[in-house]
């Protein structure tokens, strides 16, 4: 027993060690894809990409241009001017921006009085696209910090700030409702900053920042850009997007096997002896694959909008223009795997890893947007990066058709490359 | 008038290795010519550059006289059976049937009599609707046959068509292309097994190596050999040769002696030499001679004598 035991799995291990490329793939696959996202998850390789966010400063005071001023030298944003809040929001549903600060008219008069009295607050109007959930956190930390200081600043040392210091003083002093030995100490706290005010500029007093009743001098009011106010974000649609791209392609590798199959056994010689011209087999071949993707697709998607409640909130032509895009693309690629293809044996473990890192690097698995700035520039080379970022358009972001087309045309680029290079390559003798 | 089908000279090279070289052959309507020739002799890249799969590197085919149309036309005269089976087998007898009829442009009720006739004709009517995984190695190959008679082509290019087929369904195919030339088909049978080429062809060409070694029907090669006969004698007495099997062999002129069930069988040189010698071993061992015979030189003495090695082996 033990022999044929040990007979049996040292036959195994040859087999095994014996197709170098499936080795050096079983090996090198996990490898790659999990140096990739330890890459991505530790912040490596020149840091990761700043937020891009839209600041539309519609009060135009000096606190407000101290505000985005600190917020244009901080590292983590990369900011950039919006005129108004529509053109922000806009740009936020495209995707063009993470988020879009707006700060309103007087927002920076209100936010000073209100550093005193913790009473009408402005709101800050924070638009975010609900599928960067981390940097909206970070984004609101670092929001509160600028607006603070310079709004503490403005109020300890500022005009702004005088002002609303004698002001808070006698509202102080007018207030029955306030218990005595409140209004003592506020009194006395404000009179110094008017007294600090007066004859000095000293930085120092915003140490006072976090005393007595002095508080956060805003709200914010957040706004989730989706295809329409109101409208929840669904995190299945990215999903079930990325995850129709992934197995298309999957289908596709095996489709490609199928012709490497075909060509061992005697049909491809069938095929040949009749009176058909070789692009006609091959033609066949890639209608085939192409509405078995869109089978795919369709059949995902479906599931994800019956069940996940997954939604073409842009335009349906759009979606479905991307879905026939894409369908023929991936069959294209099926059809090339076969022209270029030895054995399927061969072949299908290389394809398989190709697969893996084209839809992980198109952001099917993780968005793209937390890969740093220079790989999300690099993966604009891929096929699947432009059909997932266009698929999200349509889908949650509730975009048009006009920005589908960009991708539908490229992915029937790639279309077209794959099927003429398969065509080209595709052995034309059958021994 | 110009042979149906004809190969001149045909050549095919695998980088260094030369696969077919000067291969000719011609074929009527009516006739069955056989192809034979150990694995690996060229039977198969023959039988692909005349059916167009594969380009000649020297050498032309000719149908009709002319040079194959591409516009089809010469395709649709040729049927391939190819040597691996090509069939689906996730489809069912009659959709191979129906998808290979389809790509020779067949429709229609013309489609619907050629599947139905055609597994009639190879005894697969039952098992129309069965799938093909589900069949025997013969149910396949009799398929593999029907697929290439649907277009009803005026020439036949069956590459090994009985390879691991059970006797009756190598009968069945037998009958088929019987039939077949009795109704005028021209038929190029590729084999390496002699008995079926000695029993079903009209004439045999005999290649090894790429090359063709001689051709004609079998009667014609037998005759051309230098030393064409075989003696058997049925003896008694002497059992299965045990200890004297081997001084037969060194009988001047005697080669592949072999015995099985008291029957002793040995080719000769010279039949009243070889005769002789044999009935004077009998004699000097005290064997008793029920019969002797001789027998003409069957296709295995002939290829051994061409090539020195025997077909099986090779
Ligand atoms: N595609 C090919 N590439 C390289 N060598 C080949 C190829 N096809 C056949 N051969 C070689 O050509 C020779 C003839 O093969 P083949 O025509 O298949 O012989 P047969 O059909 O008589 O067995 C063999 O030596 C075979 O190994
Ligand atoms: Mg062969």
């Amino acid at each position: 027993m033990m022999r044929a035991l040990r007979a049996l799995v040292r036959k195994d291990l040859t087999l095994f060690f014996e197709d170098r490329r499936a080795v050096v793939l079983s090996f090198a696959a996990p490898i790659a894809i999990g140096a990739f996202f330890g890459f991505l998850f530790s912040g490596g390789g020149g840091g990761n990409a700043k937020i891009p966010v839209r600041v539309a400063d519609l009060d135009g005071s000096s606190v407000s241009r101290a505000i985005v001023a600190a917020l244009e030298k901080d590292k983590a944003l990369e900011v950039k001017s919006a005129t108004s809040a529509d053109e922000a929001r806009e740009l936020v549903r495209r995707g063009k921006a993470t988020a879009a600060v707006i700060l309103p008219k007087s927002f920076g008069e209100e936010a000073v009085n209100a550093f005193f009295r913790q009473t009408d607050k402005p709101d800050l109007l924070l638009l975010r696209d609900p599928s960067h959930t981390a940097e909206a956190g970070m984004l609101r930390g670092i929001l509160t910090q600028h607006v603070m200081e310079v709004v503490s600043k403005e109020a300890f040392s500022g005009p702004a700030g005088l002002r609303s210091a004698r002001q808070a003083l006698r509202q102080v002093s007018e207030d029955k409702a306030m218990a005595p030995s409140d209004r003592k100490d506020l009194t006395v706290l404000l009179q110094s900053v008017v007294n600090l005010q007066e004859h000095s500029t000293s930085e120092k007093t915003e140490a006072l920042g976090p005393q007595g009743g002095i508080g956060v001098p805003y709200d914010t009011k957040e706004e989730e850009v989706t295809a329409h106010a109101g409208e929840t974000y669904n995190g299945y649609a990215h999903s079930f997007g990325g995850m129709a791209l992934q197995f298309i392609l999957m289908a596709s590798i095996e489709f490609g096997m199928g012709i490497l199959i075909e060509r061992r056994t005697g049909i491809w010689k069938r095929l040949l002896a009749a009176p058909l011209h070789r692009s006609t087999l091959l033609l066949a071949r890639g209608i085939s694959g192409a509405l078995i993707s869109l089978a795919i697709f369709l059949v995902c998607m479906g599931f994800g909008m019956a069940v996940f409640g997954v939604r073409v909130q842009g335009s349906w032509p759009g979606f479905l223009l991307l879905a026939v895009a894409y369908a023929l693309m991936a069959s294209a690629f099926g059809l090339l795997l076969a022209a270029l293809g030895r054995t399927p044996e061969a072949t299908r473990g290389l394809a398989v890893f190709a697969v893996l890192i084209l839809v992980m690097l198109g952001g099917a698995w993780v968005p793209a947007f937390i890969f740093p700035a220079w790989l999300q520039k690099a993966t604009l080379l891929l096929p699947t990066r432009w059909a997932m970022d266009a698929l999200d358009g349509v889908t949650w972001r509730g975009l048009g058709l006009a920005s589908a087309l960009p991708a539908v045309a490229i992915l029937l680029g790639f279309t077209f490359v794959f099927a003429l290079i398969a065509a080209w390559k595709f052995p034309s003798e059958e021994g | 008038m110009a042979p149906l089908l004809e190969a001149r000279r045909l050549a095919k090279n695998y980088g260094t290795l030369r696969a077919v070289e000067e291969v000719s052959l011609s074929l009527e309507p009516g006739e069955i010519l056989g192809l034979l020739g150990p694995n690996g002799a060229g039977k198969t890249t023959t039988v692909s550059m005349i059916a167009g799969l594969l380009a000649p590197d020297g050498g032309e085919v000719l149908l009709m006289g002319r040079p194959p149309s591409t516009n089809g036309a010469a395709k649709r005269a040729l049927g391939l059976v190819p040597q691996d089976l090509a069939l689906f087998d996730g489809l069912t007898a009659e959709a191979n049937l129906r998808l290979f009829g389809a790509l020779y442009g067949l429709g229609g009720p013309g489609l619907d009599r050629a599947v139905k006739e055609g597994l009639a004709f190879v005894g697969l009517s039952e098992r129309a609707s069965s799938r093909v995984k589900s069949f025997s190695g013969g149910m396949k190959r009799r398929l593999n046959l029907a697929a290439g008679l649907l277009h009803d082509p005026s020439v036949l290019l069956l590459d090994e068509p009985t390879v691991g087929v059970d006797p009756q369904s190598r009968n069945a195919i037998f009958d088929v292309l019987e039939d077949l030339r009795s109704r005028g088909k021209a038929i190029l049978y590729t084999t390496h097994y002699m008995e079926e080429a000695e029993r079903l062809c009209s004439r045999i060409v005999i290649m090894d190596h790429g090359r063709v070694l001689a051709e004609g029907t079998a009667p014609e090669l037998a005759s051309r050999l230098p030393h064409p006969t075989r003696l058997v004698a049925e003896l008694r007495g002497g059992g299965d040769g045990e200890g004297w099997i081997g001084e037969v062999g060194k009988l001047p002129g005697f080669s592949r002696v072999s015995i099985e069930g008291g029957r002793l069988g040995a080719t000769v040189e010279n039949l009243a030499e070889g005769t002789s010698a044999l009935l004077a071993f009998i004699a000097s061992r005290g064997l008793e001679l029920a019969s002797l015979e001789t027998q003409r030189p069957d296709l295995e003495t002939v290829f051994l004598a061409l090539t020195g090695r025997e077909l099986r082996d090779a």
